[in-house]
């Protein structure tokens, strides 16, 4: 299954949050969806946003600019 | 309606007894209470009534009480002054107030920061089991100030005693609005905010038990030492006795009345949709309500509910605009922005928190209009 890619570089709180909510309504139930994000309470408010939306983080890796936070919709 | 306050949490009106204590200090007693001269005997005395109403209302000895500037100096003063008089450790919840945190950093010592669960409180194993690694001291705040949570400071006294370490309990929020109490809470040292319940600025005090009372942990001691005389005999503390004997009676009334308040104010939250309400049921601060919203900016919101007639705190921050984040919401796992803290006191009633429970959905739904987001 494909995943999305959102850009939130040069994006701080919570806007890199309301682009993940955005995205993760736009797929199916199932799919990855990755933030990159130079923000560093992305690193805070996106695992967070998992849990009180009840989807699921996979967790937080290195890129070349910032971070990919991953996530993938779970409901 | 006119503008309401709810940030009782940072500063309280002065109460009048607080008022007029001060006023008759000012006026009618010009002397330093350090003088042997009638003036200053009559300014001592006064200092010293002061100094048993405020020992009495802790539970401290009547030597075991020293007078500060306000909360801020009273948790240094705890702090650096067990770091002068005892090697070792230093021990702080992650959620303890800035200056506790800067206090114990700036002692030099080994400083240990023991984590939170969701609610904010801090963790009984985590802390038994730093302290087998051996401590000076143990921080430990009665209330938390950015969401009230109640910690479970009894609990935490026994692994001190048991530990050796002396316990300081930072009373700043709860001082004045629930019992304080040295013995009752089990701990070593506790300080206090006038600013926060109504016994004027500039004036705090820290309190040690007298059963600890020893050169072992009497930092007025060290204090004396360091800043000569000042500590326990400045002339602004006289305001605080009138206070303390007349409000006491009352705290049950208020703390119930601030109760049903919070509940009613922390009822109207989740008309926002998305909205997380920190801190525990029914053992938190009576005063304090908090909550995030996911989706807004939290000084955002509080400039959207000031323009709306409502003063309110948030710990929100963003990381890359004006700082770090609250340290309190890091530390819980819960949302760093779009916080709100609403702090109750005297003048807030019924009315007050209905009118606010809807501003604060109003001004999340304009905030999130704004930024092209529907909750849900």
């Amino acid at each position: 299954m494909g995943g999305v890619v959102v850009d939130a570089l040069g994006e701080s709180c919570p806007v890199p949050v309301i682009m993940l909510a955005r995205a993760v309504a736009g797929v199916a139930v199932g799919t990855e969806v990755v933030v990159v994000s130079d923000d560093p309470g992305a690193a805070l408010d996106i695992p967070v946003w998992c849990r009180m939306k009840n989807q699921t983080y996979l967790g937080e890796e290195p890129a070349p600019a910032g971070r990919r936070y991953r996530v993938r919709r779970a409901t | 309606m006119p503008r309401v306050y709810l940030d009782h949490a940072s500063a309280a009106p002065w109460h009048p007894a607080a008022l007029a204590a001060t006023l008759h200090v000012a006026t009618e007693l010009p002397g330093d209470p350090a003088r042997a001269h009638a003036e200053g005997r009559a300014a001592r005395d006064l200092l010293e009534a002061a100094r048993a109403a405020v020992a009495g209302a802790l539970g401290a000895g009547a030597a075991g009480v020293a007078f500060t500037s306000g909360g801020t100096e009273a948790v240094h003063l705890a702090v650096r002054g067990v770091a002068a008089s005892r090697p070792g450790r230093i021990v702080s919840s992650a959620v303890e107030h800035t200056a506790v945190h800067a206090a114990a950093d700036a002692t030099g010592a080994e400083h240990v920061l023991v984590g939170v669960d969701r609610l904010g409180r801090v963790d009984l194993d985590a802390l038994a089991a730093t302290l087998r690694g051996g401590a000076a001291l143990v921080n430990l705040q009665h209330a938390n100030h950015e969401v009230g949570t109640l910690q479970p400071v009894a609990e935490a006294a026994a692994l001190c005693r048991e530990a050796g370490a002396l316990l300081h309990v930072d009373a700043c929020q709860t001082a004045g609005r629930m019992p304080v109490d040295l013995a009752a809470l089990g701990a070593d040292l506790v300080s206090v905010s006038g600013a926060k319940f109504g016994a004027g600025r500039g004036i705090g005090a820290l309190a040690w038990s007298p059963a600890r009372a020893s050169a072992r942990c009497s930092p007025a001691t060290s204090a004396r030492g360091a800043a000569g005389r000042a500590w326990s005999t400045s002339p602004a503390s006289p305001r605080w006795p009138r206070r303390c004997s007349r409000w006491a009676p009352g705290w049950r009334r208020r703390r119930r009345a601030a109760t049903a308040c919070a509940g009613a104010c922390a009822a109207g939250w989740p008309r926002s949709p998305d909205v997380e309400v920190h801190g525990p049921d029914g053992v938190a601060a009576p005063h304090i309500v908090a909550a995030s919203a996911l989706y807004v900016e939290g000084q955002a919101l509080l400039a959207e509910l000031d323009r709306t007639g409502f003063a309110v705190h948030s710990g929100s921050s963003c990381a890359t605009t004006s700082g770090e984040p609250s340290h309190v919401l890091v530390a819980m796992g819960a949302l760093t922005h779009g916080h709100v803290r609403a702090s109750l006191g005297p003048g807030v009633g019924e009315p007050e928190v209905d009118a606010f429970a809807a501003a604060v959905t109003a001004a999340v739904t304009t905030l999130r209009t704004r930024a092209g987001v529907a909750a849900g």
